[in-house]
C-alpha cells in the first residue's frame, strides 16, 4: 500500500527532483570555471555534459508514476482546454448528446419498467396470464372455478375482478379502487403482507363470507398516515362492515403494473360490494379481469396451454350453450396479458428505434463536427506528426476528446431522464383513475445510459481517423488542407437531407398539433366548464334504491342551492366528454310504425337531467322550455333535443318545438325545448344528435352534480361537502372544478402535442448541428479557394454562395420534403388533436419560418468565417 | 552518443555500478558521476543525467535512501546511502552478473578456462 502515501508526496519528491539537478549542474558549471573556462563556456558545457534535461527529468518522474493512467489524465486535461477552446462546438456537441442519450434513457427506463422488469414478486418468471382467446383477460367465476380444480399444469391460479366502492372509515367516506381478488390470491403471487395478515382460500365459505379488506402500502400511507392500529379495525365498503386484515407490501400495487388499487377484497364478497346476486353463478357473463396461474416446476407453458385446453373442451361439452369458441393461451403478467403487453411492446421498440435513430443521427452529425475540426486542426496534427509523435497518441487524444463530450452529454441526459421518468412514476393523467406508470430509473437504465455515451463517443470520434491515419504531414503543412473536399453526393449528404425532412415534419406536426389544441381550449363545447364544479356520487354505493333515489337527488340539490354564492345547480347521470363515454338510445319519427333496429331514424346520446342543469351547465336553451320539478312520472314523457336531433329525426330546426318522436319501446316523447349542438363523447366528434330526459321520468342512481358559481371551488367544494355529509354522513362523494375533469378528455391531444414538440426540438437540434457541421467542414476545407476568391475581387454574395451553397440546397430539399410530409401527417394527427389543420396558414408560414431560421442560425458562425477570410494572410500562411 | 548509459551494456547495469558505489561510501549523484567515471578509467561514458532516473528506480524499491545534507565543501546536496534490501540486491547482482561474464567469455574465448 506504499503508493497511497506516494500520491501526496508526490509533488515533494518532484521538487527535490528539480533541485537537486538544478544544484548537479550548477556543481558542474562551478568545477569547469575552476578549471579555467568563462562562466558562460562551463555553463553551457555543464548543460551538455548533462544531457536533455526536460527529458531525464520527464524520465526519472516517470518512475513514480502510472504512465498509462497519468497519460490518459494529462489527455483528458488536454482534451478539456481544447474544448475550453472552442466553447460553441463544445455546448452544441454536449446538448445534442444530451437530447439523444436522454431520449434513449428514458425509452429503455419505460421499457425497462413495463416490459423488460418483471412482476414485482417472488420467482415472477413462473407467473403466467391465462387468456381466452380474443376476449381477452374475461372470465366467468364458475370457469375459474372449473379451471382452477381441473387443471393439472398449475400449482394454482388466482382470478381477480377492478371495481370501486365507498369506503367508510367513520369520518368522510371516500371511493377507493378495489381489487376483488380470489383468496388465494396473495398466496400464488407469494407475497408477504407488510402488517397484519392476507386473506387465504381458507377463508372462503361461500357467498359474502370474507368481509375483509388488505390495504395497499400507499393507500395506508397516504390515508391512514401509517396508522398501525388500522390492522383490526372495522370499516364500511358500500355500507358493508369489512375487517381489515393487514397491509400489502410498499412495491406491490396490484398485478397489473399502470393500475394502482387502494385495496384488495375477497371476491365472494361480490354481491355484498355490487348488490349482484347472481354474477358469481353465471357462466355466461366473463366480468373477471384477469386470470394468474403458476406454473409446477417442470411444466413448460406448452404443456400448460394444451392442459388447460383439454380442460376448455370438457367445458365446451358441458357448457355449450355458454362457453366461447376462443382457445385458451399464455402470456406475461404485468400488462393484462398480450391484450396490452403486445401493442406496448410494438410501441415501445418503435420509440427504442426512433430514439436509437437519433442517436445514430446524432453522432453522424457530431462525426462531421469532428471531421470539420480535424480539418481545421489539420496543420497542427501534421506538426505532432513531424515532431515524432506518434498516430496512435494523436488518435487516443482525439477519443479521449469524444469519449470527455459523450459521457458529459450522457451524464446530463440521465439526470435529464431521471428527472422525467420520477415524474412520469408520479403522474396521474386522469383524476379519477389510479392509473399510473412506475418507471422508477435502475441500474439497468444507468447502464445503458453510459454504455450509450460510451458507444456513441467511439462512433462519432472513429469518424475524423480515417483522415488522420492518412494524413501526410509534409504535404498538409504544404497545402494547408487534408485533400479536396468531395463534390460527389455522399451518404451523410442523404442522411442530412433525411434529417431536416424528418425535422421539417416534426415541427409541422408539432404546429399543428400546438395550433389544434389552442382552438379546442377556446371552442365551443355545447358548456361552459369554467365557474362550474361536479360532484360525483353513486347512490346505490351509498344504499338507495328505487322512489328513494330521486327524493335524494332533489334534497341534494335544493341543499347546495341554498349556499350563498351558487348560481344554480343541476344534476345528470352523466357528464358530457367525461371518459369512458355516455349512454345512448335509438329513436323514431313519430310516423314510424315498424320499430325494428333498422328503421331508427338516430342513435342519439341521452341524458337524464335535472330542471336546473342546462343553466348550471351553461348550456344554451335556443327555444321552448327547460324541464321543472313538475315533469314527473305522472306528466307526459318529454324531452329536450339538440338542433342536430331536431334536424335529423324531427326534420326541422326552427319548429322543433311541440313535435315528437318515439323510442324503442314505442313511447312518444314530445319535444318541448331545444338547446345548441355540443360535444359529448369526445372533441374530435362531429355533430352528433343528443336528447335530454327529466330526471324524475328517468331516474338514474349515479348522479353527477354540476354547480355554477364565482366562488372560489375550494370553500364551494368545502361547503358542499358540508351540506351533503348533513343529508347522509356515509355518501361517497368526490368534487371537483368541471375544468379539471376535462384534463381526461383533453389528454391524448395535450400528449400528442406534448411528445412532437419534444421530438420536433430534438429534430431542430439534431438539424442545426447537422448542417452546422456540414457548413463549417464545407468551409474549413476549402478556406484557400474562398481566399483565392476573394483575392479575385469575388463579391460578399457569391463567396457565401459557394460556401454555403451546398448547406442550403440540402436544408431546402429536406425542408420541402418535410413539409410535404409534413402536412399529410396533419392529416392522421387531425384525428387525435381536435381542429388541428395543416392547411391552416399560419401553420405553413410558420414551418417555412422555423425551418429557415433554422438554417440561418446554423450557418451563422461558418458564415462569418467564410466571409472573414483574408487572402493576405492565408498565402503568408504558406 | 546521448544514450551511452548502463542499458547499452546490459539492463540493471548502471544500477549496480551505483549500489557498489554507495556500499564504499554514501554520495550524491554528481560525486557518484564522478566516482563511475574514475573507477571505469573513463571507459564508461556515463551521461550524467541518466543517473537520475536510475536513482529514483533505486528510490522507488527501498534500495536506497536519500537525505538533504550539506557535503564538505559546505554545499547543500541530497546524499544516497544504501539500505539494507539493496546490500542485499546488489550481492544477487554481482553474482549473477559474474555468472554472466563467466559464460560469455566461455563462448567468446572456448580454450580457457576463466573461474571466479
Amino acid at each position: 500500500m506504499d503508493w497511497i502515501p506516494q500520491i501526496f508526496r508526490r509533488r515533494k519528491l518532484y521538487e527535490d527532483l528539480s533541485e537537486e539537478i538544478r544544484l548537479h549542474i550548477e556543481e558542474r558549471t562551478e568545477q569547469l570555471m575552476c578549471e579555467g573556462m568563462s562562466a558562460e563556456e562551463a555553463a553551457r558545457a555543464a548543460r551538455r555534459a548533462f544531457g536533455n534535461r526536460m527529458l531525464l527529468e520527464e524520465r526519472s518522474r516517470e518512475v513514480w508514476q502510472w504512465p498509462t493512467l497519468e497519460s490518459i489524465w494529462a489527455d483528458v486535461r488536454f482534451a478539456l482546454r481544447q474544448l475550453r477552446k472552442s466553447p460553441g462546438f463544445t455546448i452544441t456537441a454536449v446538448l445534442t448528446l444530451t437530447l439523444a442519450i436522454g431520449a434513449n434513457a428514458v425509452v429503455f427506463g419505460v421499457l425497462n419498467a413495463l416490459i423488460l422488469r418483471p412482476l414485482n414478486v417472488p420467482q415472477a418468471e413462473s407467473l403466467f396470464v391465462v387468456q381466452h382467446g380474443s376476449d381477452v383477460g374475461s372470465h366467468s367465476y364458475p370457469d375459474y372455478l372449473d379451471l382452477r380444480q381441473r387443471n393439472r399444469s398449475f400449482d394454482d391460479v388466482a382470478a381477480w375482478a377492478i371495481s370501486q366502492a365507498g369506503l367508510d372509515t367513520g369520518k368522510d367516506p371516500s371511493n377507493v379502487w378495489e381489487y376483488e381478488t380470489s383468496g388465494n390470491y396473495f398466496d400464488v403471487l407469494r407475497i408477504q403482507p407488510y402488517l397484519g395478515r392476507f386473506f387465504h382460500a381458507s377463508d372462503e365459505h361461500g357467498p359474502n363470507s370474507a368481509p375483509f379488506v388488505v390495504l395497499s402500502y400507499a393507500y395506508w400511507h397516504n390515508h391512514f398516515q401509517d396508522d398501525r392500529t388500522m390492522v383490526g379495525r372495522v370499516v364500511r365498503l358500500n355500507r358493508h362492515p369489512f375487517t381489515i386484515l393487514g397491509v400489502a407490501p410498499p412495491g406491490f400495487q396490484g398485478t397489473v403494473l399502470f393500475f394502482a388499487s387502494d385495496i384488495f377484497v375477497p371476491i365472494v364478497n361480490h354481491e355484498q360490494l355490487s348488490g349482484d346476486k347472481t354474477i358469481l353463478n353465471a357462466r355466461g357473463i366473463r366480468w373477471m379481469f384477469e386470470m394468474v396461474g403458476r406454473l409446477k416446476p417442470g411444466v413448460t407453458p406448452a404443456q400448460a396451454t394444451a392442459d388447460l385446453n383439454s380442460v376448455d373442451s370438457y367445458l365446451k361439452k358441458s357448457y355449450p350453450k355458454e362457453e366461447s369458441n376462443d382457445p385458451y393461451t399464455l402470456a406475461r403478467p404485468g400488462l393484462h396479458g398480450d391484450y396490452l403487453n403486445g401493442p406496448t411492446r410494438a410501441f415501445l421498440t418503435g420509440l427504442m428505434l426512433l430514439s436509437g435513430l437519433i442517436l445514430l443521427a446524432a453522432c453522424a452529425n457530431l462525426g462531421s463536427l469532428f471531421a470539420a475540426r480535424a480539418a481545421d486542426r489539420s496543420r497542427e496534427v501534421a506538426l505532432r506528426l513531424a515532431l515524432g509523435s506518434s498516430r496512435n497518441r494523436i488518435l487516443r487524444q482525439l477519443f479521449t476528446e469524444s469519449v470527455l463530450l459523450s459521457l458529459a452529454g450522457g451524464v446530463a441526459g440521465l439526470i435529464a431522464s431521471i428527472l422525467l421518468l420520477r415524474r412520469l412514476s408520479v403522474w396521474q393523467p386522469f383524476p379519477r383513475f389510479p392509473l399510473h406508470v412506475p418507471v422508477s430509473p435502475d441500474a439497468n437504465v444507468y447502464l445503458v445510459a453510459l454504455v450509450l455515451a460510451l458507444v456513441s463517443g467511439v462512433l462519432f470520434g472513429i469518424i475524423p481517423v480515417r483522415q488522420i491515419l492518412r494524413a501526410n504531414p509534409y504535404e498538409i503543412v504544404k497545402a494547408g488542407s487534408t485533400g479536396a473536399f468531395g463534390r460527389r453526393i455522399t451518404v451523410r449528404d442523404v442522411l442530412l437531407v433525411v434529417q431536416i425532412a424528418i425535422c421539417a415534419v416534426l415541427v409541422t406536426s408539432s404546429m399543428v398539433a400546438v395550433r389544434g389544441l389552442m382552438r379546442s381550449m377556446h371552442s365551443n363545447f355545447g358548456f361552459e366548464p369554467q365557474n362550474a364544479m361536479l360532484v360525483d356520487t353513486d347512490l346505490t354505493a351509498a344504499g338507495y334504491s328505487g322512489e328513494r333515489v330521486p327524493a335524494m337527488q332533489r334534497r341534494m340539490i335544493d341543499a347546495i342551492q341554498a349556499i350563498p354564492g351558487v348560481d344554480s345547480v343541476g344534476s345528470v347521470n352523466y357528464p358530457p366528454l367525461e371518459p369512458p363515454g355516455t349512454w345512448q338510445g335509438i329513436v323514431y319519427t313519430d310516423t314510424t310504425t315498424d320499430l325494428s333496429p333498422s328503421k331508427a331514424a338516430a342513435d342519439p346520446n341521452m341524458f337524464n337531467i335535472s330542471p336546473d342543469y342546462f343553466r348550471a351547465s351553461g348550456t344554451s336553451l335556443l327555444a321552448g322550455r327547460a324541464f321543472s320539478w313538475h315533469d314527473d312520472t305522472n306528466a307526459p314523457r318529454v324531452a329536450v333535443v339538440n338542433r342536430e336531433f331536431a334536424s335529423k329525426v324531427l326534420g326541422s330546426v326552427p319548429d322543433a318545438v311541440g313535435r315528437y318522436f318515439k323510442l324503442q319501446d314505442g313511447t312518444r316523447v314530445r319535444v318541448v325545448g331545444l338547446v345548441e349542438d355540443g360535444k359529448y363523447v369526445n372533441l374530435t366528434e362531429g355533430q352528433k344528435p343528443a336528447m335530454f330526459f327529466p330526471l324524475l321520468q328517468s331516474p338514474a342512481s349515479w348522479i353527477w352534480l354540476v354547480v355554477r358559481s364565482s366562488r372560489d371551488p375550494q370553500q364551494l367544494a368545502a361547503a358542499m361537502r358540508s351540506v351533503l355529509r348533513d343529508i347522509d354522513p356515509g355518501m361517497v362523494l368526490a368534487i371537483r372544478p368541471w375544468s379539471t375533469e376535462l384534463a381526461g378528455t383533453l389528454f391524448p391531444s395535450r400528449m400528442a402535442t406534448v411528445s412532437l414538440g419534444v421530438l420536433g426540438i430534438m429534430g431542430a437540434m439534431l438539424s442545426i448541428t447537422g448542417i452546422f457541421g456540414m457548413a463549417a467542414y464545407s468551409v474549413s476545407k476549402r478556406l484557400k479557394e474562398l481566399g483565392i476568391r476573394v483575392a479575385l475581387g469575388a463579391q460578399r454574395k457569391e463567396v457565401l454562395q459557394a460556401a454555403l451553397g451546398r448547406a442550403f440546397k440540402l436544408l431546402a430539399i429536406g425542408s420541402a420534403a418535410g413539409l410535404v410530409l409534413g402536412i399529410l401527417a396533419g392529416r392522421v394527427l387531425a384525428s387525435i388533436v381536435y381542429q388541428a389543420t395543416p392547411r391552416d396558414p399560419v401553420v405553413l408560414i410558420g414551418v417555412v419560418l422555423a425551418m429557415a431560421a433554422l438554417g440561418l442560425l446554423a450557418t451563422w458562425i461558418p458564415a462569418q468565417r467564410a466571409l472573414s477570410v483574408n487572402p493576405l494572410i492565408l498565402l503568408r500562411e504558406d | 552518443m546521448t544514450e551511452t548509459n548502463s542499458r547499452d551494456l546490459f539492463p540493471g547495469a548502471l544500477e549496480m555500478m551505483i549500489l557498489e558505489s554507495l556500499r564504499r561510501e554514501p554520495a550524491h549523484g554528481y560525486a557518484l558521476v564522478q566516482h563511475i567515471q574514475q573507477r571505469s578509467n573513463n571507459l564508461l561514458q556515463v551521461e550524467e543525467g541518466s543517473l537520475y532516473p536510475a536513482l529514483q528506480r533505486l528510490l522507488k524499491a527501498k534500495l536506497v535512501k536519500a537525505e538533504w545534507k550539506l557535503s564538505s565543501t559546505n554545499r547543500r546536496v541530497r546524499t544516497y546511502q544504501i539500505t539494507a534490501a539493496g546490500l542485499r540486491r546488489l550481492e544477487q547482482q554481482i553474482s549473477s552478473f559474474e555468472r554472466m561474464f563467466e559464460g560469455i567469455s566461455l563462448v567468446l574465448n572456448p580454450g580457457k578456462v576463466t573461474t571466479s
